[in-house]
């Protein structure tokens, strides 16, 4: 696997193999010395021209975890201020010597462009509203280590749909592993279209609470709402909001998930954040062991990765 | 099987051809039954003593042994297995992919530890999991115990327990499963890319 920029490039195939090799970074990361020597003498660089704390941190941690060498590139401290292109400043990077760039970006498609111009990898860390796949991977892990499988559960992604790079990695990502999605939101928190999207949508969350796997909720994105989507806050809560009420409807055995950063009194009430069912940290601290599994499939394990095992036959 | 990462070289892995048994059945339980008492003797019991079985094949042998250990002192000695994928040298050369997660559920510091192989080759893996060790504690002593050393060592690596010292030539392949240990060779896929499973 040269790049990662979409949950397409990997299929129900790819992320099984995520899913197991993720299986020893965690291993990994609960030791002593959380560290091992795999990618000695690798650079990876984090280029990110979006805020962001926990990918960006989770992403250098794996790569240090690994012993890879991180650099870390902030727009506000760049010459980017002073006008570089995005292509000039990557291939600045690229000339430092760079093995694999993470990127994320405000626009749709720019990992893409960068993997056109540079010879390193590539790997996605959220483009615009388009994808973001290591926090679908991230998802899907967490889901898989408490249920077994994400085969037949029925997960509901709640909120603000239109502007996710995570709905949209989280879909495709879900229905390749075989859960059912249901998209819950307001008419106008939903993409002018779903054509194509493997999901049914519902417009009223207490009809779906009682028979859900996994409650997903995404943070309201009010940094890229240019217009009134909502009333207003408290009227979203209201609706859509995982209250104190709401947790008490969902079936003991369900999932509270939520990518962060938090609203906290928005799409998720304090008390639901802190309940038993939610997993929102697990979700971070299997973000690390997922994003040492990715760097390690592209970086280390090889173009090629199921091994062909040499089978014996007969009998001398 | 053993060695089954330098078959899964390009171009695409082989098909092992047994040719010839070397230990059978019995041959290998009297040879762990050996060992196990060479570990015994040479420790002065079991006192501190760890096994780790290296994934894949080690972790059967390392399981027998264990349970032979129980047999003679009447005790249980901690046993755990460990991948060594992270620490190869040969990363980026060809695809490493590990078997199965390390479990090391113990503390190996001021610990005995018997390293158990099935074959002993060129000594990277040893290398690996001499590494690997490492980051699990400090042990006092590490000692390695493997059915077969097949020589054509490249590290100033060597056995402490061997079950049979066997000569073999380079591009022949050792597997050693529960029936004995035989001798073989790897050919090509067919054609259509597809293995005869």
């Amino acid at each position: 696997m040269k790049h990662l920029l979409s949950i397409d490039d990997l299929g129900a195939d790819g992320i099984a193999q995520v899913m197991r090799l993720t299986d020893n970074f965690v291993e990994v990361s609960g030791r002593a010395i959380p560290k091992v020597p795999t990618l000695r003498g690798k650079t990876v660089v984090s280029l990110f021209y979006e805020d962001s704390t926990r990918t960006r941190l989770s992403f250098e941690t794996a790569a240090k975890r690994l012993s890879a060498d991180t650099m870390t590139f902030s727009v506000s401290s760049s010459s980017v201020n002073k006008g570089e292109s995005l292509r000039d400043t990557v291939e600045t990077i690229e000339a430092m010597g760079v093995d694999a760039v993470v990127v994320r970006h405000k626009s749709a498609g720019v990992p893409w462009r960068i993997a056109s111009w540079v010879g390193a990898s590539v790997i996605n860390a959220g483009d615009g509203w388009h994808e973001h796949p290591t926090q679908a991977l991230l998802d899907c892990y967490t889901i898989r280590s408490r249920r077994g499988s994400l085969s037949g559960l029925r997960i509901a992604i709640v909120g603000d749909i239109a502007h996710s790079r995570v709905a949209r990695s989280d879909v495709a990502a879900f229905h390749a592993l075989g859960a059912e999605v249901v998209l819950v939101a307001p008419p106008t928190l939903l993409p002018p279209t779903l054509e194509g999207w493997p999901v049914t949508v519902s417009h009223q969350l207490d009809r779906e609470l009682g028979d859900l796997d996994v409650i997903y909720l995404l943070r309201l994105q009010r940094e890229r709402m240019s217009e009134a989507l909502i009333p207003s806050l408290r009227e979203y809560r209201t609706l859509y909001g995982l209250t104190a009420d709401r947790l008490r409807r969902l079936r003991p055995d369900a999932l509270v998930m939520h990518p962060g950063p938090m609203n906290r009194g928005v799409e998720i009430d304090a008390e639901a954040a802190g309940d038993r069912r939610s997993v929102i940290t697990t979700q971070v601290s299997n973000g690390v062991a997922v994003r040492m599994a990715v760097l390690y499939l592209i970086l280390g394990a090889g173009a090629d990765l199921i091994a062909p095992v040499p089978e014996l036959v007969g009998k001398p | 099987m053993a060695e089954r990462e330098r078959n899964a070289t390009p171009p695409r892995g082989g098909v092992f051809v047994a040719a010839t048994t070397v230990m059978d059945g019995a041959d290998l339980r009297r040879a762990v039954t050996r060992i196990a008492h060479e570990i015994v003797e040479r420790n002065h019991g079991l006192e501190g003593v760890v096994l780790i079985g290296l994934q894949t094949g080690g972790v059967p042998l390392a399981q027998r042994l264990h349970q032979s250990l129980a047999d003679i002192e009447g005790l249980t000695v901690p046993l755990g297995t460990l991948d060594v994928a992270f620490y190869r040298d040969d990363i980026g050369l060809r695809p490493v992919v590990p078997e199965a997660v390390t479990d090391i559920p113990f503390d190996l510091t001021g610990r005995t530890v018997v390293l158990v192989d099935d074959v002993l080759f060129t000594g990277r893996t040893v290398r690996a999991a001499l590494n690997a060790l490492n980051d699990y504690g400090r042990p006092r002593a590490v000692q390695l115990a493997v059915m077969v050393d097949r020589g054509h060592r490249e590290l100033p690596i060597r056995p402490d327990f061997v079950g049979k010292n066997l000569p073999t030539r380079f591009d022949e392949q050792v597997d050693v499963g529960p029936e004995g240990v035989v001798i073989g060779s790897v050919t090509p896929r067919t054609a259509d890319g597809k293995s005869n499973r």
